[in-house]
Order: C-alpha cells, then sequence, then structure tokens
C-alpha cells in the first residue's frame, strides 16, 4: 500500500475485477488466488478460457498453476532478484515502451539501469532457483502482451523488503506502460472485505481519511473545521510499534475494535506479554476472541448482518451493505458504542443514521463526495466519484498519476531477515487455506466448514519428508527462534525442497507462534510473516 | 446490430445474440430449464423450441444464435403441445413431493407444471429412486428430483474450473454424479446449488428453516475476502438461513464455500450479549451504562495522567466505513492523539 | 507339369468365426504333406482375404487353379484333406462341396464398387491393394489436380453420405475448404453401431487401404493436415488391420510428411470409441475424441464450421470414403451410371433376417426391394410369406410387403417412413411381430440414449414401457393414440438424429400394421405367435393321434391324456414354451 503511495501517489487497484477477463496475460506473483480470492480467481480462469496466457510466480504449486502456461517456483523471499532479472530481459531486448517512460515517468535513468545490469538471467537463476529459460519467457510474455495484469497479495507484501517488492512490480508496469489503460495495470488483492475502507478511511497513525497527511497544517486546520476541535500534529503509532511501546510501558491503555491481534499479528508470545502490561484494555467485538480475553472490558457488537454501512472491496468499489436481522441479547453497532463512549468523554457525535456519516466522509474526502446511499442503491460505485453526476473510475491514472509522474525506484536485493540455517534449516511461509478464513474467529464455527478443513498440518514435500522420516499425518514439531507448535504433516508436492507451509488459522497449533514481529518492512512495518526459519521434528 | 421479428415484435440485438437472449431483451417469455447466460448454450431440456421460418424443424432458441431479417414465432399449438409433453415427462419421473420440498416456491418445475396446469400425467412409468444419499456437509443431492438439465456440471466446469461431477450411466438411468458413485469432495463453491432448476441440490445448512413465502431477502456485501461479492441474505425467524447472489452483479452471482455457507457464525450461541467487565481476574455481564461509564472513566483517568498518546485503537477491516471513520476519529478528536491504526493495512 | 494355384481364405470376423484360421491352416499343412510345395511351391500360394459378404456360408475357399476359380462354401479343416487331394492333385472339383447357382444369384444382381476389392485382395498387403489399382487415385489427385477439382470430381459424382443422412459429399467437402483457419480436421467415421449392421467393418477389414486412400484425397482437398479414424473397440480386427495399413501407407510415403514428395502432409489417428451407439452422431463423435462424454449438442453450429476443438471438420462415414478412390480413379460419370437422379452410385447392405441368403451385399441405388430379397436374397426361407422389410436400423422405418417394388434410394424410402440410414436391412416373415419388433428397436435406443435431451430420454423410456405393456397383454384402449403423439412429440423436439429417429420403428409399424396393435390390445391376442403372455397352446383334437410326445417333452408337465387318445393342456400349468408345438408331428398343435 504505502508502496504503491509513494511511486504512484495512491495505493488500490489500479483496475477492476470485470476487467481481468479482457487481460491477455495475467502475472500473478504472491498470490494464492484459487484459495484467498475465489471469485477475482474465476475471471482470471475465465481471462485463460478465452486465450489470455498466464504467468504464476509462487514457491507453492497453488491451485492457480492448474491453469497456468508458465509457472516459476521462485524460493520464498527472491522476488526482488526474480523480478529484476525478468527487469533486465526486458531492457536488454529493448522491450521497453519509451513513449510512456519519457511522457509519464521519472526515475529511468543510468543509475537505474545500471543496477538491472547485475540481474542477469543468470544472477536470477541463482538467487530465485527457477531456471533461466523461464525467467526470459516470462520477461517476453509479459513484455508482449497488450493487456497485461500483474495480481499480487500478501506473498509480496508480508516480507522484510514488501515494499522493495512492490516497487519492483511498479517499475516492471512502468518500464513496459501498462498502467493508466483498461485491462492493464498493478492489482493488490485485498484478503479482507473492508481492508481497503480502513484504509480509506483513516485508520492508519499518519493519514487522515482519503490519505490527507497528518501533518500538513492546512489538511490538520480542514479537519479541525470539519470536527470543530483541535488536533494533534504528530503522526502517531503504527500497530506493531503501539504493541512494542506497551511492552516497553509507554502506551498504557488500548481501544481494540474487531481485531485478534493476538492470532493475527506475528510472535504470539510477544504480543500478549505487550497487551499484559497495558494498564487498560478495551476490546469491542462480536467474540470473545483470544485478544478479548486479555481484556478488562468487553463491548458485545452487531456483526455484518445485524447493520447498515457501506465496505469498499479491493477494486475500490464502495458498496451497501444492510440490516437482515437483529444483533443477539443488548450487542449493539460498533457506530452506537463508539458514539456513547465519545459522549461520555465531552465530545457528542451528532449522527442521526448511519448516513449523515457517509455524507460527512464525503466532505472529509473529495474522492468519494459524489457517493451517495441513494446511488448505492443501483450496485456499488468506484472511487474516485467527486460529484453525484460522476459514473465512478472503472481503472486508475489514465490521465497521469496522482504524484504526477510514475516514479522508477532503483532496488536491490536483499535476503530475507531469517534465512534457513543448521540449525532452523526449513523455510516457513503462513497463508490461509480455501475453507477458513483469517482467525477463524467466523468460519470456525460453522460446522460443516469444521468437517471439510479438518485439523491444522504442516505441508511439507516428499523428500524432505524422506529425509526426516515423516510421513502423512505423522505428528511433527515445528519450532523457530520464537517458539514451537506440533501438528500432523501433510506430504505435498506443492511446496518445493526446503520449504513448508502452515496455514494460520489454527488457534490449537498457531503459525504466528512461530513468525517474527522484529523483522519489519522499513516503510510500511509490515512484518515478516512469509519467510521464517523453522525446525522440523517428527514426535 | 441484427434486427429480427420474434411474434411480429422488432428486436434489435447485438451479432451472436440467441434467440432466447434477443426475447428476453425484448421481454418475450421463452420457457426453460437448461439455459444460463453465463453459461455455454446447452440445448438439452428443449422447453425453448421456437419456429424459425425457412428453418425444416423447430429449433432451441438457447442454440440458435439470431440473424438478420430472422422471423421467429415462440409459441404455436404444436410447440406448445411438445413443452406440455416435456413438462408432462419430466414429471413422470419425479417425486412430486412438493410439500416438503425445500424448493417449493422458487422451483422452475414447479413453475411450469403450474403453467400447463398439470394435475394428471399420461406418461407415469417407472421412476428412478435412489437409496444412497452424498454424506458431504454442505449439499443435499436428491438425484431423483434431478431434471439432467447439466447446469451443475457446466458450471462446475466452465466457472469453476474443478470438474467434480458429470453426467454417467445411458438413456434414463442417466445420473449427474461424482466420479464412481463417491460423496461428493470439491471447493464446496455451491455453485451448482445456485443454478438448479429444482430441488435436486439444497443446501443442507438451510433444510426445514424457512417455507420461502416467509423468507425476508437482503442484499448486502459479502463478509470474508476483499473481492466484495454481493450477497443476499435468506432471513427467517431472525435467523440467516441460507445466502445466495443475484447473477447481475460484479461476482457475477458467484460465491465460494466461505460466502455461501460460512453464515453460521452470526446466530452462533458464542456470540457475545452483554457487556462485560472483568473483575478479580473473571469476566462479569454488566449493563451498557455500567460499562461504558466504566471505559469512559478510564480513557479519562490515563488521559489526564499520562497524556492523549498513551493511549492508542486498533480499527478493523471487517467494520465499514462509517465506523472506521468514526473510530479514527474518536480516537482523533475525542482522545487526541494520532494512535489509530488496523493490522491489515499493508 | 506345373500347376498354377490360388487359394483364398475368406477371413473376415465372419470367416474367422467360422473356423476360416483352422481351415487355413489345414490347408498348410495338407499340401505340405502332400508334397506339394516341392513341385508347386512358388505357385501354389494361401492367402487370407477379407470379406466376401456372404457370411451366412462361411468358411468360403476360392481354389483357382490356372485361372480357373471354384468357389467352396461351408469348409471346415476336415474337409481339405479331400480338396487337396481330388481337385489340386487330382484335378477334379468335388463338386458336392462348391457353390451351386444360388450362389451366383446372390452376386448376379450385385454391383460391386467398394467391394469390388474385398475378398480379393489380402488386407494387410498394400502391395496387393496396389496391384489392383490402389494408389492411383492420390498420385493422380496430387500431381495433376486442385483441391478444386477433387472437390468437382466428388460433386459432379452425386456422392452422399453413406452413414445415413444422405448430405451430398463433395457440398460438405466444399463448406470446408472454403472456411479460413489454419487447422482443419477429416474424421473417418466408423463407429457402425446399428444392430445387425457391419458394412463398414466388413469394408475395413477387407481393403482398410480404400479408406485411407479416401481420407487422404478428402483431406488434401479440405486442407486439412491431421485426420481421425474413430472406430469402435468391438472391431478388434478391423482396428488390427486399419492399423497395419497405416504403418504400411506411411512406409510408402501414401501418409506422413511431404506425401508422395509433394507439399502436403497428412497424418491419420485412430480413436477407439466405447461402444456407445450416440457417438456416431457426429458432434457426439468429436465431444467423445474430444475426451468429453460422448453427447451430442445442437446444430448449428455444425462440425464444418466448429468441430473438434472448435475447428472445421468435416466427418465422413467409412463407406462413403472407401467410394472416393474408385470415383477419381474411373471418373464421375462412371460412378453416376449407377442410381438414380438423386441417389447415385451403389450401397452397401447387410441383409438379415428371414431371407435365405443373408450377408453383405452391394446394389446400385435404385433396384428394388423386391430384386434384393427374392433374387440377391433367394427369397423367405422355410417359403414363407413376406410381412415387412425394415431398413436404416432404429432410426428406419418399416416398410410393408405391399410396397417393396419401391425404389432403394434416399428418397422414395423416406417417403414411405423408413430411411436408406447406414445399410441394415432385416427381412420380416409372418412369424414376426411388428409390436414385438418395435419394442426390440425402443429397447436400443433407450438403451443407448445419452440422456441428454427431456424426449429421448424419458420419452423412448415411456414408448418403451407402453410398447411392453402392450405385448404383455396390458395394452389400454388410447396407447396406440399416446403412442402416436409422444412419437410426434418426440421427433420434433428431440436435441440429436437418435432421438428424431427412435420413434421411427414405432410409427411406421403402426401405420402399416395397426390391426396387430388392435388385436394385442383388444383382443389380447398377438397375431404372429410371438408374444408370449398373448399366446395360447391347444390341442386340436381332430388331430392328435394320443402318441404322448408332447406329454413327454413338456417341461411344465401340463399335458395330460391317455395313450392313443387325444391329449389336453392345462392352460393353468402352461410356460407357452413352445416345445410341444415343435414336437408334434401331426400340427395337431396350434399356437395363437
Amino acid at each position: 500500500m504505502a508502496g504503491l503511495a509513494t511511486v504512484f501517489g495512491s495505493g488500490a487497484m489500479t483496475n477492476s475485477i470485470p476487467e481481468i477477463e479482457n487481460n491477455d496475460l495475467l502475472f500473478v506473483i504472491g498470490s494464492n488466488t484459487k484459495e484467498n480470492h475465489p471469485i477475482v480467481a474465476l475471471r482470471m480462469i475465465k481471462a485463460v478460457r478465452k486465450g489470455a496466457k498466464l504467468i504464476v510466480a509462487d514457491p507453492r504449486k497453488v491451485p492457480m498453476v492448474r491453469f497456468a502456461h508458465l509457472w516459476l517456483q521462485h524460493r520464498p523471499g527472491t522476488d526482488v532478484a526474480l523480478l529484476n532479472s525478468m527487469m533486465h530481459v526486458i531492457v536488454k531486448e529493448d522491450l521497453i515502451d519509451r513513449e510512456f517512460i519519457v511522457m509519464r515517468t521519472e526515475g529511468f535513468n543510468e543509475e537505474f539501469i545500471n543496477n538491472l545490469e547485475e540481474y542477469t538471467p543468470e544472477v536470477g537463476e541463482k538467487i530465485t532457483g527457477v531456471p533461466k529459460e523461464k525467467i526470459i519467457q516470462a520477461a517476453r510474455m509479459y513484455a508482449m502482451a497488450k493487456h497485461p495484469g500483474i495480481y499480487y497479495t500478501m506473498g509480496i507484501t508480508q516480507h522484510s523488503h514488501g515494499s522493495d517488492n512492490v516497487f519492483c512490480i511498479a517499475n516492471l508496469a512502468l518500464m513496459t506502460g501498462n498502467l493508466g489503460k483498461e485491462s492493464a495495470g498493478v492489482n493488490p488483492l485485498r484478503g479482507q472485505n473492508n481492508v481497503q475502507g480502513s484504509t480509506d478511511m483513516g485508520c492508519i497513525p499518519n493519514l487522515y481519511p482519503g490519505y490527507q497527511k497528518v501533518d500538513i497544517q492546512p489538511v490538520r486546520e480542514k479537519f479541525e473545521r470539519l470536527w470543530g476541535v483541535s488536533l494533534s500534529d504528530r503522526p502517531g503509532l503504527t500497530a506493531p510499534e503501539m504493541i512494542a511501546e506497551a511492552e516497553a510501558g509507554r502506551l498504557k491503555a488500548m481501544y481494540i475494535m474487531g481485531e485478534n491481534p493476538v492470532l493475527s499479528d506475528p510472535d504470539i508470545g510477544h504480543t500478549v506479554k505487550a497487551l499484559k502490561c497495558l494498564d487498560f484494555l478495551v476490546v469491542q467485538d462480536i467474540f470473545l476472541t483470544e485478544t478479548a480475553e486479555l481484556a478488562d472490558v468487553v463491548l458485545p457488537s452487531a456483526c455484518f448482518a445485524e447493520k447498515d454501512g457501506t465496505f469498499t472491496n479491493t477494486e475500490r468499489r464502495v458498496q451497501r451493505i444492510r440490516k437482515a436481522i437483529n444483533p443477539p441479547g443488548e450487542a449493539r453497532e460498533d457506530s452506537w458504542i463508539i458514539m456513547e463512549l465519545s459522549k461520555r468523554l465531552g465530545y457528542d457525535m451528532k449522527y442521526t443514521n448511519i448516513e449523515e456519516i457517509f455524507q460527512e466522509i464525503g466532505m472529509a474526502w473529495p474522492a468519494m463526495a459524489g457517493i451517495t446511499y441513494s446511488r448505492l442503491e443501483k450496485g456499488g460505485l468506484q472511487w474516485p466519484c467527486p460529484t453525484t453526476d460522476h459514473p465512478g473510475t472503472k481503472y486508475l491514472f489514465k490521465g497521469g498519476f496522482p504524484r504526477g509522474r510514475g516514479r522508477f525506484t532503483v532496488v536491490k536485493y536483499r535476503p530475507s531477515a531469517e534465512e534457513p540455517d543448521k540449525e532452523y534449516p526449513f523455510v516457513l511461509t503462513t497463508g490461509r487455506i480455501l475453507f477458513k478464513y483469517h482467525t477463524d474467529t467466523m468460519t470456525g464455527r460453522v460446522d460443516p466448514i469444521n468437517k471439510v478443513a479438518g485439523e491444522p498440518f504442516v505441508e511439507i514435500n516428499p523428500e524432505d519428508a524422506l529425509i526426516l522420516g515423516i510421513e502423512e499425518g505423522s505428528k511433527v514439531k515445528v519450532s523457530s527462534r520464537r517458539g514451537e507448535i506440533t501438528l500432523k504433516a501433510k506430504i505435498s508436492k506443492r511446496p518445493g525442497k526446503g520449504v513448508v507451509f502452515i496455514p494460520f488459522h489454527f488457534k490449537e497449533a498457531a503459525a504466528n507462534m512461530l513468525t517474527s514481529s522484529q523483522h519489519l518492512d522499513p516503510l510500511c512495518k509490515i512484518p515478516e510473516l512469509k519467510v521464517s526459519a523453522v525446525r522440523i521434528e517428527k514426535v | 446490430m441484427i434486427t429480427l421479428l420474434i411474434d411480429g415484435k422488432q428486436v434489435e440485438v447485438k451479432e451472436g445474440t440467441t434467440i432466447l437472449e434477443a426475447a428476453r431483451q425484448a421481454e418475450i417469455y421463452i420457457p426453460t430449464l437448461c439455459d444460463d447466460p453465463r453459461l455455454e448454450p446447452y440445448g438439452a431440456c428443449r422447453l425453448c423450441l421456437v419456429q424459425v421460418k425457412g428453418m425444416p424443424r423447430l429449433v432451441t432458441a438457447c442454440t440458435t444464435p439470431v440473424a438478420e431479417g430472422m422471423e421467429v414465432q415462440t409459441s404455436n399449438e404444436q410447440i406448445e403441445r411438445i413443452r406440455k409433453t416435456i413438462v408432462e415427462l419430466l414429471l413422470s419421473d419425479h417425486p412430486n413431493d412438493c410439500m416438503v420440498c425445500e424448493k417449493a416456491g422458487d422451483c422452475t418445475l414447479q413453475e411450469l407444471a403450474y403453467f400447463y396446469n398439470l394435475r394428471e400425467n399420461r406418461f407415469l412409468g417407472e421412476r428412478r429412486q435412489y437409496a444412497q444419499r452424498d454424506n458431504n456437509p454442505f449439499i443435499e443431492r436428491d438425484m431423483e428430483k434431478c431434471v439432467l438439465c447439466g447446469k451443475c456440471v457446466r458450471v462446475c466446469e466452465e466457472v469453476q474450473a474443478v470438474a467434480a461431477i458429470d453426467i454417467a450411466y445411458r438413456g434414463f438411468n442417466a445420473k449427474v454424479t461424482p466420479p464412481f458413485e463417491k460423496d461428493l469432495n470439491c471447493e464446496f463453491c455451491g455453485q451448482c446449488i445456485s443454478v438448479c432448476p429444482t430441488g435436486a441440490l439444497i443446501g443442507k445448512l438451510s433444510i426445514g428453516r424457512g417455507r420461502q413465502k416467509d423468507i425476508q431477502k437482503v442484499d448486502t456485501i459479502c463478509p470474508y475476502c476483499g473481492c466484495g461479492c454481493n450477497i443476499t441474505l435468506h432471513v427467517s425467524r431472525n435467523e440467516i438461513i441460507r445466502v445466495s447472489s443475484s447473477p447481475d452483479n460484479i461476482n457475477e452471482g458467484w460465491l465460494c464455500v466461505k460466502g455461501r455457507f460460512g453464515f453460521k457464525f452470526v446466530n452462533s450461541p458464542d456470540r457475545l450479549k452483554k457487556p462485560l467487565i472483568k473483575k478479580n481476574g473473571k469476566f462479569e455481564e454488566v449493563s451498557w451504562d455500567e460499562a461504558l461509564d466504566y471505559v469512559a472513566s478510564k480513557f479519562r483517568e490515563i488521559k489526564d495522567r499520562y497524556g492523549p498518546d498513551a493511549i492508542g485503537g486498533l480499527s478493523s477491516a471487517r467494520c465499514t466505513n462509517e465506523e472506521n471513520y468514526l473510530f479514527q476519529k474518536f480516537i482523533r478528536a475525542t482522545i487526541g492523539t494520532n494512535n489509530v491504526d488496523h493490522c491489515a493495512r499493508y | 507339369m506345373q500347376k498354377e494355384v490360388v487359394i483364398k481364405i475368406c477371413m473376415g470376423t465372419g470367416g474367422i468365426a467360422a473356423g476360416g484360421k483352422e481351415v487355413m491352416q489345414a490347408f498348410i499343412e495338407e499340401l505340405k504333406q502332400q508334397g506339394i510345395d516341392a513341385t508347386v511351391e512358388k505357385h501354389c500360394s494361401v492367402h487370407q482375404v477379407g470379406c466376401r459378404g456372404f457370411c451366412a456360408r462361411d468358411v468360403l475357399v476360392d481354389v483357382i487353379m490356372n485361372g480357373e476359380k471354384t468357389t467352396y462354401q461351408f469348409i471346415k479343416p476336415d474337409m481339405v484333406p479331400r480338396i487337396v487331394e481330388e481337385h489340386i492333385v487330382g484335378g477334379v472339383v468335388v463338386d458336392e462341396w462348391a457353390v451351386k447357382e444360388d450362389y451366383h444369384a446372390f452376386h448376379e444382381k450385385q454391383v460391386k464398387v467398394v467391394l469390388a476389392d474385398c475378398g480379393e485382395i489380402d488386407p494387410e498387403s498394400i502391395d496387393s491393394y496396389i496391384e489392383r489399382g490402389g494408389y492411383e487415385a492420390l498420385k493422380r489427385v496430387l500431381s495433376e489436380m486442385s483441391p478444386e477439382e477433387v472437390i468437382k470430381v466428388i460433386k459432379d459424382s452425386g456422392l452422399r453420405g453413406r452413414g445415413g443422412a444422405g448430405f451430398p459429399t463433395g457440398l460438405k467437402w466444399e463448406f470446408a475448404r472454403q472456411k479460413n483457419s489454419d487447422t482443419k480436421y477429416i474424421i473417418c467415421n466408423a463407429d457402425e453401431g446399428d444392430p445387425g449392421a457391419f458394412m463398414d467393418r466388413s469394408i475395413i477389414e477387407g481393403n482398410p487401404h480404400s479408406v485411407i486412400e479416401g481420407m487422404v484425397i478428402g483431406a488434401y482437398a479440405i486442407g486439412a493436415k491431421t485426420g481421425y479414424v474413430y472406430i469402435r473397440a468391438e472391431y478388434p480386427l478391423a482396428v488390427e488391420r486399419l492399423k497395419i495399413a497405416l504403418a504400411q501407407a506411411k512406409e510408402k510415403k501414401f501418409l506422413g510428411e511431404n506425401i508422395l514428395g509433394k507439399d502436403f502432409s497428412f497424418e491419420i489417428k485412430i480413436k477407439l470409441g466405447a461402444g456407445a451407439f450416440v457417438c456416431g452422431e457426429e458432434t457426439a463423435l468429436i465431444a467423445s475424441i474430444e475426451g468429453r462424454r460422448g453427447m451430442p449438442r445442437a446444430k448449428p453450429p455444425f462440425p464444418v464450421e466448429k468441430g473438434l476443438w472448435g475447428k472445421p471438420t468435416v466427418i465422413n462415414n467409412v463407406e462413403t470414403l472407401a467410394n472416393v478412390p474408385y470415383i477419381i480413379r474411373n471418373g464421375a460419370s462412371w460412378f453416376a451410371q449407377y442410381g438414380t437422379e438423386k441417389s447415385k452410385g451403389t450401397k452397401v447392405f447387410a441383409l438379415t433376417g428371414k431371407v435365405k441368403n443373408t450377408g453383405l451385399i452391394e446394389v446400385p441405388m435404385g433396384i428394388s426391394l423386391r430384386e434384393i430379397i427374392y433374387d440377391i436374397g433367394g427369397g423367405i426361407e422355410g417359403d414363407r410369406r413376406l410381412k415387412a422389410v425394415q431398413t436404416g436400423g432404429p432410426s428406419g422405418g418399416c416398410i410393408p410387403e405391399s410396397m417393396i417394388d419401391i425404389s432403394v434410394d434416399y428418397e422414395s424410402l423416406q417417403k414411405v417412413g423408413s430411411i436408406v440410414g447406414s445399410g441394415g436391412m432385416v427381412v420380416m416373415d409372418e412369424t414376426d411381430c411388428m409390436v414385438n419388433i418395435a419394442r426390440y428397436f425402443l429397447e436400443f435406443t433407450q438403451t443407448e440414449s445419452c440422456g441428454k435431451c427431456v424426449p429421448c430420454r424419458i420419452g423412448t423410456k415411456r414408448l418403451l414401457e407402453i410398447l411392453t405393456r402392450i405385448t404383455d397383454g396390458r395394452g389400454r384402449p388410447g396407447d396406440i393414440d399416446l403412442l402416436l403423439i409422444l412419437s410426434e412429440d418426440i421427433k420434433a423436439g428431440s436435441l440429436c438424429g437418435l432421438g428424431q429417429t427412435a420413434p421411427n420403428p414405432v410409427l411406421s409399424t403402426i401405420k402399416y400394421f395397426r390391426d396387430e396393435y388392435e388385436a394385442h390390445i383388444h383382443d389380447k391376442r398377438c397375431p404372429a405367435g410371438v408374444c408370449k403372455n398373448l399366446l395360447t397352446y391347444t390341442i386340436l383334437e381332430e388331430f392328435c393321434k394320443g402318441c404322448t410326445m408332447c406329454a413327454r417333452v413338456c417341461p411344465a408337465g401340463a399335458i395330460v391324456g391317455e395313450k392313443k387318445k387325444p391329449h389336453r393342456i392345462v392352460q393353468e400349468i402352461c410356460i407357452k414354451c413352445g416345445a410341444c408345438f415343435e414336437t408334434c408331428k401331426f400340427k395337431a398343435i396350434r399356437k395363437g
């Protein structure tokens, strides 16, 4: 997110889901789309059936590989090398879009080109493990396509060099001119129903709603006028920083609404310890989550089916959600709870209905000013949508980038923070499975889903299993420098040799006992959930 | 564009449109069981037979593309007679247990039987009977009610690219089944349920939980991943009993296992129903006033003692835009700090 | 004295089943034993040949000495020594085993085009085919003719599809030629499935190269680089001979890259069918080749527009393709001299049923049914009365005796409610029940329906159920009308040719033999004495001599009576097996 915002000036999917089927090439990297974004995957498959070519780059043989014309099985954490190597080929074979580079971008200079010089396909092969022929083929396929779309998710971002990965993707699209047009662009797929919305709404320590910076005075003044109070000019703490500050005793109280960081954040031991250091913890949720159990006060809230409002999906589409049933017992809408608390703290937010809040968002952020509930009755609208007669924006950057010119970034390959070694010889990568969702608070309460999703497991390559004497279903202990868990082994050719995969849904064998909260991306502070060094032992 | 005449009405449609689609655009009704505009034309149920001037035989409207100047007649004595025979044949091999069928009131076959007023049946004979039921946890497969329209088979292959089922056996014994009559073991997206025109495929979660006439339908958005699929909640007695999706939205009516079947958590007995305050290490149920007063007093106390930056808030990617907006406004305007973040923002 | 001796032994599936291999072995051994190989080795050879049609008389053996041919019929291995001794060594034909006049009559009215070389050449030897002019047509096509010229010849010849529908072959090729596509296919449909039909099998077994040559010419004409022969796996001998032939043709450069050194390449793949009748329908056949369930789809688009893997595809039947080399070799007008105005050339039929001479026949289009039945077929077995002729297999209809002077061609047969079809021809006499015949065919089509469309899947099932209850004696008033109306709806409503023609046996039997239906329904009587439930066996007292034979053979013990006094059948015990009827020497038992 922060990565794309840096180089384009705004970070979101540049295209829409329906445009996918008109891609003539899809480059899916670090995304297990068929399991994590099943409906986006259907559009991708539709495109392939209509004749598009599909390249999948993933250390695991994810289900999309079945539809791929080319599969690049790179080692976890080597995306920069892979992408730089592809760009090396594109520059060498002169497959760049000169006009686009001249007219619309900056930074395509000697330093940038010299940096790519190092990443020959041979070097790429050495670092990533992908045969150089495949790297060359992928580069040509992407560069020669007319409407190529790049799709990525956490496999790109959850690294200590996550921003670098994103920069490389942006570089690749910029040098081939594949931005600002229909069915061609850079598309991060969002993992949760309203990640896009909660980011848009300014639940970010340095940004007000609509990506407006808190440390710019005129911006702050605008919000002070809108809200009628004076506001802090210091950017706040990010989530990992809050945890760290809590542990250090400087952050005293936390208010957590609808999140379960104990299970979703890396290094559970560390998170629990930090939260216990707080003087006061309020958790507002629909279930008594692992996080809520640590709270001083738990406030019961209404779920999506019990309230009105809007979600913004991965393609910037603002859509209405509607109340279908009443919340159980005395559970209340989050908005009611926040307003009641605020009133008690002396700041009365006077809204008579949800739509009034939505209207205020439009006042705070022009990109949503044109969206009204009545317009949403006919279906969602994609921001930017500045006026009530604006149709919404299908794809971004048609006329140019919000920051003016798209920026090339020089990126060097850095190995992941924790490389496998003698003591911890395997690379652990985590993720989701089709049947489960996130920390399983919701899916875990659907019996048939539990029935088919089964137990926690660690996916391990047959060759590794043979060496370790592990069979299908064997109990194994997986340990890292942070902790250990015990779970069943699933022998599968999905991960390559030396790589294991554990889904992070299961609290009884929580993958985040093993991951590290220390290895953060310097720019956006995302933890390196996709690469940890672990040891496997048969129990 | 191509201009043609359907029942004397001039219709203008795009090249490549089928007669059936053209008729739909002109709001002329042609019955069908096996057509779905999102799937490849199939032509199996034969209900959409129409007469095209100059063609020696009746043709299926779902498979025949329009042509310039084409003259189509969607109904005449012969066509109606054949349609009636087809529905009657289908009913002659159907359990006809509409009184207890989950699909009653939303069943295309039932509707056709009604409009053709088929009280008697000239063709009663052997009926397919299958003792065994599928043990999968999501999808009730009652193949005695199957009309072999092939939609489930097609959606599974064409759209979902799974091909978990196909038609096996021949003639009267033809049957949709997973390989070797095993239990269904697939992605359980339930796309097959959504296209089934009869009660052959039903979501197990909704069985016995509400009749069609009592069901209230509410359009909303799926609460799981970021695709933003449009869903319709089917509500009966303050309980979500089923999730469907309309074909004319960004997800084209398709859902995944979580979106279609993952709604039970809403009515879970585990839901929090009262505010809780931890007293002596144990949670106690309290009133809203007590809880809110307590939280407000603690926040005020900490803010007064350590300043607003000693307080932080984590918002949620699961909550609405309005709630997220209010939350950051609360942290910024009410508490007075920018310590607001959410875990999934990367 | 040097004698030139050639012995040809029929080794089609029929010949082999009758013991052809054993007969061949016996000849080889006997000749060796007689020491004949020492003196006449080079000149005495034993050949296997393909089907010559008269399978009912297998094993057929030709002994050709100094150009003079003698054909023996019903030969078994133990008869071989005498033939060798008397005929080959002694020079005297074994008259009692040699074929008689009726054998020649069987052949006399036939005109052999595609079967001309069957039974003459060794199907496993390409040289044997080439000796008789094989691949001459291909050579001429590739060296002298443009694809358009080839198409013109085929069009001018008037050749129409021999698979059943009778679509003009040249026109089909022309459509395919005109399609602009980098890839096109030609498929030979050898999924012969009509009960009792074996025309295509015999052609491939007897002369596989003629089919291959036809296919290569077709491929050249339309611009295909790949061809498929879709052949049922139940034809192992045909598959084997086809494989051998393909390998030989490739070796001789009649197939493969740069055929005969020209800028034209073509390969043929064999695809085995799993025995589903519906896969003879072209779109189902395509689905099957593509690896999907063999189910037809709606046309248009026709395969010639969107066929195999979405590419323009021509599908021709075996017999159609086998005609092609002969047409090219002899010219369009030579071919067109046979037949009627709209149906040119010859047609192969599998003549079976109650006719004296059964087997494979090739006749000019336009010949009358009467000539086929009485001149070629030798009349009805046991000189009973002809009742009807069923043509076109399960898709065809029954033509009553009163119409047997009708000309056998596409148009005439269709006019009377039947079709030429792929060439099945079943002759029925007065002992055949027409309701039962209709029931038999419906049983076949119902089992073979793919189940895709409702009228065929459930409709034919209901037709079968109604027919079954009629033959079981449970027919209801109104059943005939119900059959008629359901048949019409199935015909008009079904998706593919299978369903659209499935009711033909019902409709044509009702049309010409309605009284038989009525007798079953109203009088609970089967006039032909076939339907078991409707039969009663009674002993006619005036004829019964009291010989007790009937009582002795009755397995149910249903016949009582004293010696030398008329017997009686106890109806309650009788199981209607008919044993008494067949045993009685005095015709004292009445069936009906």
